[in-house]
C-alpha cells in the first residue's frame, strides 16, 4: 500500500535543497546575522546556474557538451550570484549596520524577482512554447548517478540513486558540522554569535567572520537553488517553481536547533512531509491534502515552543542573533 | 616619536539630526537609486530609461482608474503597515502580517458562505468584522503569549503561522469550492452580495480608503499620545526599564500584539467583503512581508508611512504597466523595489552614524 521505496527517493530528493539551504542559514545565524533573504537567495542560485549553462548550450549549438564544463559553468555562476546576494546583505547588516529582517525581507523580493526576471527573458530568448527553459543536456550531467545503481534492487533505489549534488550536500552539512563544533574557527565563529563583543574583546574580528560565515552561508544555500532546477526538476526552470521552499529552509534550522548534521535526516523527512500528501489515500476529499502540507510548519512551531520552554542553553538561538554589532555602542 | 596605529575611517554615533537632513539624505538614496534602476533598466532592456520612468507614472496615474486602484492598493498595503507598527516599536519582530491578514479575510469569507441570507445583511457585516477582528487577534495573541511568557523567537514563531494560516485557507476553498473540483470560491454570493460592505459615492474602492485614512490618524493619535502608545516605547527601549517603571512588559507586549493582529483581520475583511469578493491563498500576495519594510523605513510614523507605501505601491503599479507595455517580464517591478529597497536601507547609515576620515597630521606634533 504504502510504496517506501519510491517514497524515500522522493522524500530525499525534495529535502536536499532544504538541506542546503538550512546548512547554510546555520552558518550564517551562527554568526549573528539571521539572514531571511535566503528564499531570495536560493532563487538568484538557481538563476544564475541556468544563465550560465543556458549561454554554454547555446554557445555550443547542437554539439554534445563538455560533461566538465556542463557542470563547472553553472556551479560557478551559481556560487558567483548567491555571493553577490551575500555581500549585498553583509555590507548592508555588517558594515552599515541596518536592520536584519528589513534587509532580508528585501533580499528575497529582490532575489525573486530577479529570478523570475531572468527566467521570464531566457523564455523569451529561447522562444519556447510553453513558459519554461529547458535544460536536458545539462541536467543529465547532473543527474547522472552510479550506473549499477539501479541493480541493486530497493538498497541500489533508497541510497544511491541520487546526483553528486546530494551526496554533495550531506558533506557539505557534516563539515559545518564538524567545523562548527571541533575547530577553533568554529568555536570563534560560534563566539561572534553570542557576544560579538566579547569576542571583540577576545581578539577575534567580528566583521571578518560575519562576512565569511554569511557569504559561505549564502554560496551553500544557492547550491540548493540550483540542485532543484538541474536535477530535482531535470533542468526545467519555471517561474515560481521553487515556491517556498526558502522559507521552509529557515523552518529547518529551527527544527534542528541549530545543527548541521541533524539537519541531514530532518531535511529528509521535511521533504517527506512536503510529499506526504501524494501518498496518503484521501478518496474523495481532496482538502485534506492541504491539512497534510500544513505538517512542516506545525511540527517546527512545536519544537520552538519546545526549544523555549525547556530553556536547555545548548538548545537556544544565538545570543546575538538579529542583532547588528557596533564597538563603540557599549 | 612614538607612532599611533589610526583606522582610515572611523565611525561615530551622531546625535539625532534635525529632521530636513533626515529627509535629505533619504531623498537623496531614493534619487540615487531611482538613477541606478534606470541604468540598469537601459542596460537590461536597452530601453530609454527617460521613457521607462514616463511609463511607471503613466501606470500609477495615467487614468482615472488607475488612479483609483492604485489608491486601493496603497490603503491595504498601508493598513497593514500600521497594523504592525504598534508591535515593531516595541522591537517585536512581527513578520506574521501575511498570515494575520489571510486568516481575517478567510473568518470573513467564513461568514459570508455559512451565514449568507439567512440572517439580516446588515448583522452579517458586524458578525464578519467580528470574526475577522478575532481571527486575526488570535494570530497575534499566539507568538505574543510565548513571547512574553517564555521568550519565544517570535519572528520564527509568526513566520510559521504565516504558512498555517495559509494551508487552513487552502482547505477550507476546496471545502468551499464552486463548481466542485474548480479548486476556487469564485465570487461570495454573487447573487445577492450579502455580506458585501457597501459602496458608497459610487465608488468600489472609497470605503477601504476611507477607513485607513481614519485608522492612519486614530494610530498616529495612539502611538503619539496614549497611555498605551507611551509604554509600548518604553518596552521597546528597554524591558527593564519598563519594568522599574510599573509597566507590565507581558500585558503591555500581549495587549499590543492583540491589537496588531486585529487590525490586520480588519484589512483581511477589507480585501474580502469590500473589495475582491472572494478568498484566495495569495489574496494578500506578500503585502505582510513589504509593510514591514513600509512600516520600519518611515521609522514607525504613521504619516510618514502614507509616503514609503506610496512609493512602493508606485512602483509595483509602474512596474506592471512598464512590463505590458515594454512586454517585459512582470517580476521587473521587484527587482525595482529590491534596489531602493537596498538603497533606502544603507542611507539609514549615514542618518544614524558619521565617518570621519584619518586626518593626515603632516604639520607634526
Amino acid at each position: 500500500m504504502f510504496d517506501i521505496v519510491s517514497f524515500i527517493p522522493r522524500a530525499v530528493m525534495q529535502g536536499t535543497p532544504l538541506l542546503f539551504g538550512s546548512t547554510g542559514e546555520i552558518l550564517t545565524e551562527k554568526s549573528g546575522n539571521l539572514n531571511l533573504g535566503i528564499p531570495g537567495i536560493m532563487y538568484v542560485g538557481a538563476i544564475s546556474g541556468v544563465i550560465g549553462s543556458f549561454f554554454y548550450e547555446q554557445s555550443v549549438a547542437g554539439q554534445p557538451l563538455n560533461g566538465f564544463l556542463a557542470i563547472a559553468i553553472p556551479m560557478v555562476c551559481s556560487l558567483l550570484g548567491s555571493l553577490l546576494m551575500g555581500l549585498i546583505y553583509c555590507f548592508l547588516t555588517v558594515t552599515l549596520r541596518a536592520n536584519q529582517n528589513v534587509t532580508g525581507l528585501a533580499m528575497t523580493t529582490f532575489g525573486v524577482g530577479f529570478g523570475n526576471f531572468f527566467g521570464g527573458s531566457l523564455i523569451k530568448l529561447a522562444n519556447a512554447d510553453v513558459p519554461s527553459v529547458a535544460l536536458p543536456a545539462t541536467s543529465a550531467f547532473f543527474s547522472k548517478h552510479l550506473p549499477f545503481a539501479a541493480n541493486l534492487g530497493w538498497f541500489g533505489k533508497i541510497f544511491l540513486n541520487y546526483g553528486f549534488l546530494a551526496y554533495l550536500a550531506v558533506i557539505i552539512a557534516l563539515l559545518a558540522s564538524y567545523m562548527l563544533n571541533r575547530t577553533r574557527p568554529g568555536l570563534h565563529l560560534r563566539s561572534v554569535g553570542e557576544g560579538p563583543a566579547t569576542a571583540d574583546a577576545a581578539g577575534i574580528n567580528v566583521t571578518a567572520y560575519k562576512y565569511i560565515a554569511t557569504c559561505v552561508g549564502s554560496m551553500i544555500a544557492g547550491l540548493g537553488g540550483l540542485y532543484y532546477v538541474m536535477d530535482y526538476a531535470c533542468g526545467v526552470w519555471s517561474n515560481n517553481a521553487f515556491g517556498d521552499r526558502g522559507w521552509l529552509a529557515i523552518a529547518l534550522v529551527i527544527f534542528t536547533i541549530w545543527r548541521p548534521n541533524v539537519s541531514i535526516l530532518a531535511s529528509m523527512l521535511f521533504g517527506g512531509l512536503y510529499i506526504l500528501y501524494l501518498y496518503i489515500p484521501t478518496g474523495s476529499h481532496m482538502e485534506v491534502k492541504e491539512l497534510y502540507k500544513m505538517l512542516p510548519y506545525v511540527i517546527t512551531l512545536v519544537v520552538l515552543i519546545i526549544v523555549s520552554l525547556r530553556k536547555k542553553r545548548e538548545d537556544q538561538p544565538p545570543a546575538s542573533l538579529g542583532l547588528s554589532y557596533f564597538r563603540e555602542e557599549r | 616619536m612614538e607612532k599611533q596605529k589610526q583606522p582610515l575611517l572611523s565611525i561615530a554615533k551622531r546625535e539625532a539630526l534635525p529632521w530636513y537632513k533626515n529627509w535629505l539624505i533619504r531623498g537623496g538614496a531614493i534619487l540615487l537609486a531611482l538613477v541606478f534602476c534606470g541604468i540598469i533598466t537601459m542596460l537590461l532592456t536597452g530601453l530609454n530609461p527617460v521613457e521607462v520612468f514616463r511609463t511607471l507614472f503613466y501606470g500609477a496615474f495615467g487614468t482615472n482608474r488607475k488612479i483609483w486602484v492604485t489608491a486601493q492598493n496603497l490603503a491595504i498595503l498601508l493598513g497593514i503597515s500600521l497594523a504592525v507598527t504598534p508591535a515593531f516599536k516595541m522591537r517585536f519582530w512581527n513578520i506574521g502580517a501575511e498570515g494575520q491578514v489571510l486568516i481575517g479575510s478567510l473568518a470573513c469569507a467564513a461568514c459570508m458562505i455559512t451565514l449568507g441570507d439567512k440572517i439580516p445583511n446588515g448583522l452579517l457585516i458586524l458578525i464578519s468584522l467580528l470574526a475577522s477582528l478575532l481571527a486575526g487577534a488570535l494570530w497575534g495573541f499566539l507568538p505574543a503569549f510565548f513571547k512574553a511568557h517564555w521568550e519565544t523567537n517570535e519572528t520564527l514563531f509568526t513566520l510559521m503561522m504565516n504558512y498555517i494560516a495559509m494551508q487552513l485557507a487552502a482547505y477550507f476553498i476546496i471545502v468551499w469550492e464552486v463548481p466542485k473540483g474548480s479548486g476556487k470560491i469564485g465570487v461570495i454570493n454573487q447573487s445577492t452580495n450579502a455580506g458585501w460592505l457597501p459602496v458608497i459615492g459610487g465608488q468600489r474602492y472609497l470605503l477601504t480608503i476611507l477607513v485607513i485614512a481614519i485608522l492612519t490618524g486614530v494610530m498616529y493619535i495612539y502611538l503619539q499620545y496614549s497611555k498605551h502608545g507611551y509604554e509600548i516605547s518604553v518596552v521597546g527601549e528597554s524591558h527593564r526599564t519598563a519594568s522599574y517603571a510599573g509597566i507590565k512588559v507581558t500585558r503591555v507586549i500581549i495587549r499590543t500584539m492583540v491589537l496588531s493582529g486585529a487590525i490586520c483581520g480588519m484589512v483581511g475583511m477589507l480585501l474580502v467583503s469590500a473589495t475582491d469578493h472572494t478568498l484566495t491563498t495569495t489574496l494578500v500576495d506578500g503585502r505582510g512581508f513589504t509593510a514591514v519594510m513600509v512600516s520600519w523605513l518611515a521609522k514607525f510614523n504613521p504619516i510618514g508611512m502614507i509616503f514609503t507605501s506610496l512609493l512602493l505601491v508606485v512602483l509595483e503599479r509602474g512596474a506592471t504597466e512598464i512590463s505590458s507595455v515594454f512586454s517585459l517580464n512582470h517580476s521587473f517591478a521587484d527587482i525595482l523595489t529590491g534596489i531602493i529597497l537596498f538603497f533606502i536601507i544603507g542611507s539609514d547609515f549615514f542618518v544614524n552614524y558619521t565617518v570621519h576620515f584619518r586626518k593626515n597630521r603632516k604639520e607634526g606634533k
